[in-house]
C-alpha cells in the first residue's frame, strides 16, 4: 500500500479529558478522506494531530514511511524544527480563515514561501499568483482580506496553503463560519483538488461533500473510529446506531436515490 | 571590589525611617483624598451643560495633566508665596502639586466612567422623572465607579509613588530619611535599598489586590 | 510685586539647552527602554515557568517602586556595588530606560495577548517557528494597537525626567533651579519653565489624540 500518512495508536489527553483514545489509520497518496462525527467526538483533534498543531499524547505518526520524532524511554519527542518543516509539506485551512489582516492577499500567500521556504520574492510572487488563479481570485491579489467575502477568505486561505506545495492538505470545517450562499464556492474549489489528485483531510458537515468527493469516510465517536469504508456504503448503510442517530441528527441531507 | 551588605545601621535608624513612613503616608492620605475626591468634581463639572463650568474644568485638566508634578510642586514652593503673600511650607507644596495634578488625571477617569454608562441608562432616570442631578447621583455614579475602580486604585498606587517628590522640597518623608541615613552612615547601598524594599512591600500587595478586584468586577459584569 | 521677565529672556539660552537635554535623556530611555520592554515581555509570555515569574518580578519590582527612588538607588548605590564611574547623566539613562521598560513590558504584553490565537495558528500552520509567527504575524498588528499606550507612556516618561535634576544632571527642571538662584526671580522662571513644559506635553498629547482617532477611525481596535 502506498500511505502517504500512517497513524497508529493515537491518543490526546487534555488533563483528564481523553479526546482520543487510540486511533489507527492510514491515508494513500491522492485519497480524500472525510472525518465525520459529533462535535466532541475528538474528529478535529484528530486532524490537529496529523500536523501537530496538537502534540499527541501517545501514539505514532509516520509521514511518507518516516516516523516523526523519536522514541525515547518509551515517549515520543518531537523537535520543534522537525515540526516546523513537516507543516511546510502539510497545508492546513482553519474554519475562521486565520488570514493575516495586516497583509494583503498577495502578501499573505507569499509569506509562508519567503519566511519559511526561502524563495525568492519574485518566485514566490509568480506562485501566489498562479494559486491565486487556482482559486478564482486573480483580481483579488491587492486588497486586504478584510475587504473579502468568507468564501472568498477561504479560498485565499486555500491557496496560501497550496503554495506551499505541500503532499498533503488538511481541512477544519472550513465552511462551517460562512453564510449558507458561500458554502458552495469553497466546497466546489475543494471538489477540483481532489480531482487534480490532491491528498486531503476533511473535517466537514456537509455530508453532500462526503457523498459525492470522497474517496472513504471515517466516522469518529467518543475517541475511537466507530465506522470507516466507502461513502457510498457507510453513509448509505450504516452498521452502528451512533452512526445512524448521526446521519437522523442531519435530516437536510437527502442521499440521490 | 566587593561589597559586604550591612544593614545593622539601617536597623538601628528605623526610627529615622519610621517618622519618614509616617510622613509618607500623611502626604498620601491628604493627595489621595483630594487628589480623589476634587477630580470627582472636576470630571463632573467637565461634563456639564454650562461653559461656565465646563471650560475652566477643562483647562484645569489640560494644564495639570500636561505639566510635570515636580515642576508644579516646585511651582508651588518657590513661585506661588512671591505672587500671593501666602506662606508655603514643604508639606502644602507638595500636597498642592500632587493634589492637583492628581484631581486633572482622575477627573479624566471619572468623566471616562461616566461617558461609558449608555444613554438608556439617562433616559431611564428622566422617564421615572428624576431630576439630572439626581440621574446622575442615584443610577449613573454607581455603575460608573464600579467601572473605574480598577483605574482609580492604580491612580492611587501612582500617588504613593509621587509622594517621594515631597524630597525634593524638604519634606520629611521616607526617601528623606533614608537619604539622612546614608549622609550620615555613609550607607546609600542600604539606605537606597531599604525604601525600595518598603515602597515594594506597600505597592506590591497593593497592584495585586487591583488585578483581583479587576478581575472580580469582570465577572460580575 | 511685579512680573519681570527681563533676567528670564537674556537667560533664555540655558533654558533651551536644558530642553535640549530633557528631550535627550527622554529619547535614550525610549531607545533602550522600548526593546528591553518587548524583551521582557516576551519573557513573560514564555512557557518557561521559573523565566516567566523572573520577568514578571522585575516587571512588578520596577512598576512598584518610586522612579525617584531607582534614581537615587542607581546614582549613590550602584556605583559602590560594581565600581564603575557613575555621572548623572548614565545613572538617568539606566534608571529611566529600566523603569520605563517595565511599563513599555506590560504594553506589549497587553497587545501580543489582544492578537487571535487563529493568528499563532496561521503561522504555525504554514511551518514558521514562535519566533518567526511573533515578528512577522502577532508583533506587526500587535504593535498597531499598542500605539496610543505607547505614545501615553512616552509623555509620561517625559514628564518624569524632571526628576534627573535631583541628581543634578542638566535638563530643563535642573536649569530652571539654576537660573532661580542666579537671578532671585523664581516666579518668573518657574512659571517660563512650566509654560515650557505645558507647550511641549501638550503638543504631543494632542498629537497623541489625533493619531488615536485616526486609528479608532481605520477600525482598528486598540489596547490600553
Amino acid at each position: 500500500m502506498n500511505a502517504i500518512l500512517r497513524i497508529e495508536n493515537l491518543h490526546k489527553r487534555f488533563g483528564d479529558l481523553t479526546v482520543l483514545a487510540g486511533i489507527d489509520a492510514a491515508v494513500e497518496a491522492g485519497e480524500t478522506v472525510v472525518l465525520l462525527g459529533s462535535s466532541g467526538s475528538g474528529k478535529s483533534t484528530l486532524l490537529r494531530c496529523i500536523n501537530f498543531m496538537e502534540t499527541p499524547t501517545e501514539g505514532r505518526i509516520t509521514l511518507h514511511g518516516r516516523l516523526v520524532g523519536e522514541e525515547r524511554g518509551g515517549v515520543m519527542r518531537y523537535r520543534e524544527s522537525e515540526l516546523c518543516k513537516l507543516r511546510t509539506r502539510i497545508g492546513m485551512v482553519f474554519q475562521h480563515f486565520n488570514l493575516f489582516p495586516h497583509m494583503t492577499v498577495l502578501r499573505n500567500i507569499m509569506e509562508g514561501q519567503v519566511t519559511v521556504l526561502k524563495r525568492g520574492a519574485a518566485e514566490a510572487a509568480a506562485k501566489a499568483r498562479e494559486q491565486l488563479a487556482r482559486v478564482g481570485l486573480s483580481d483579488k491579489a491587492d486588497e486586504y482580506p478584510a475587504r473579502l467575502s468568507g468564501g472568498q477568505k477561504q479560498r485565499v486561505a486555500i491557496a496560501r496553503a497550496l503554495a506551499m506545495d505541500p503532499d498533503m492538505m488538511l481541512f477544519d470545517e472550513v465552511t462551517s463560519a460562512l453564510d449558507p450562499e458561500l458554502v458552495g464556492e469553497v466546497l466546489k474549489t475543494m471538489r477540483r483538488l481532489t480531482e487534480e489528485g490532491m491528498t486531503m483531510v476533511v473535517v466537514t458537515h456537509e455530508l453532500g461533500f462526503a457523498y459525492h468527493v470522497a474517496n472513504r469516510v471515517l466516522f469518529l465517536d467518543q475517541g475511537v473510529i466507530l465506522e470507516q469504508g466507502e461513502p457510498q456504503q457507510v453513509l448509505k448503510e450504516p452498521a452502528t446506531q451512533r452512526m445512524r442517530e448521526f446521519l437522523d441528527g442531519h435530516s437536510l441531507f437527502k442521499l440521490p436515490d | 571590589m566587593e561589597h559586604t551588605w550591612d544593614f545593622a545601621a539601617i536597623l538601628a535608624n528605623w526610627r529615622v525611617l519610621w517618622v519618614g513612613l509616617q510622613g509618607t503616608l500623611i502626604v498620601f492620605a491628604a493627595t489621595v483624598t483630594l487628589g480623589l475626591g476634587g477630580g470627582l468634581l472636576v470630571g463632573v463639572c467637565r461634563y456639564a451643560k454650562t461653559p461656565l463650568l465646563r471650560l475652566p474644568s477643562m483647562a484645569f485638566v489640560e494644564v495639570f495633566r500636561n505639566t510635570p508634578v515636580l515642576v508644579q510642586i516646585i511651582w508651588f514652593y518657590y513661585a506661588f508665596p512671591i505672587l500671593t503673600g501666602i506662606e508655603v511650607n514643604p508639606f502644602l507644596a507638595a500636597v498642592l502639586g500632587i493634589s492637583l495634578n492628581t484631581m486633572a488625571f482622575s477627573a479624566e477617569i471619572y468623566r471616562a466612567g461616566i461617558q461609558s454608562i449608555e444613554p438608556g441608562q439617562w433616559e431611564a432616570g428622566r422617564a421615572l422623572g428624576m431630576a439630572y442631578q439626581q440621574t446622575l447621583r442615584r443610577i449613573i455614579l454607581p455603575v460608573a465607579i464600579k467601572r473605574i475602580l480598577p483605574a482609580l486604585t492604580n491612580r492611587g498606587i501612582e500617588v504613593f509613588k509621587m509622594s517621594t517628590l515631597a524630597s525634593v522640597v524638604a519634606y520629611v518623608e521616607t526617601l528623606n530619611q533614608a537619604k539622612l541615613i546614608a549622609d550620615l552612615n555613609f550607607n546609600p547601598i542600604e539606605s537606597y535599598t531599604a525604601v525600595a524594599l518598603i515602597f515594594f512591600a506597600v505597592l506590591y500587595p497593593a497592584v495585586q489586590g487591583t488585578y483581583i478586584l479587576e478581575r472580580m468586577l469582570r465577572k460580575s459584569e | 510685586m511685579e512680573w519681570n521677565f527681563w533676567a528670564v529672556m537674556t537667560d533664555f539660552d540655558l533654558l533651551l539647552l536644558g530642553l535640549v537635554n530633557t528631550l535627550k535623556v527622554t529619547a535614550l530611555a525610549l531607545l533602550f527602554g522600548v526593546p528591553l520592554g518587548l524583551c521582557l515581555a516576551v519573557l513573560r509570555l514564555s512557557g518557561a515557568r521559573l523565566v516567566s515569574a523572573a520577568a514578571a518580578f522585575i516587571i512588578e519590582f520596577f512598576r512598584t517602586t518610586p522612579p525617584l527612588v531607582q534614581l537615587f538607588w542607581f546614582f549613590f548605590a550602584l556605583p559602590i556595588l560594581i565600581d564603575v564611574r557613575m555621572t548623572p547623566f548614565i545613572a538617568s539613562i539606566v534608571t529611566f530606560s529600566i523603569q520605563s521598560s517595565a511599563f513599555f513590558a506590560e504594553i506589549f504584553r497587553g497587545g501580543i495577548q489582544s492578537i487571535d490565537q487563529g493568528q499563532w495558528e496561521g503561522g504555525k500552520a504554514i511551518g514558521m517557528t514562535y519566533a518567526q509567527s511573533m515578528r512577522r504575524i502577532v508583533l506587526p498588528q500587535a504593535v498597531k494597537r499598542m500605539i496610543p499606550a505607547f505614545m501615553e507612556r512616552s509623555i509620561e516618561l517625559l514628564k518624569t525626567t524632571t526628576l534627573v535634576s535631583t541628581v543634578a544632571y542638566t535638563d530643563l527642571m535642573f536649569q530652571a533651579n539654576d537660573l532661580a538662584q542666579k537671578t532671585f526671580r523664581p516666579l518668573e522662571v518657574y512659571t517660563v519653565v512650566a509654560l515650557m513644559y505645558f507647550a511641549l506635553i501638550f503638543a504631543l498629547s494632542q498629537l497623541s489624540i489625533a493619531v488615536e482617532h485616526r486609528l479608532a477611525k481605520s477600525g482598528d481596535s486598540t489596547v490600553r
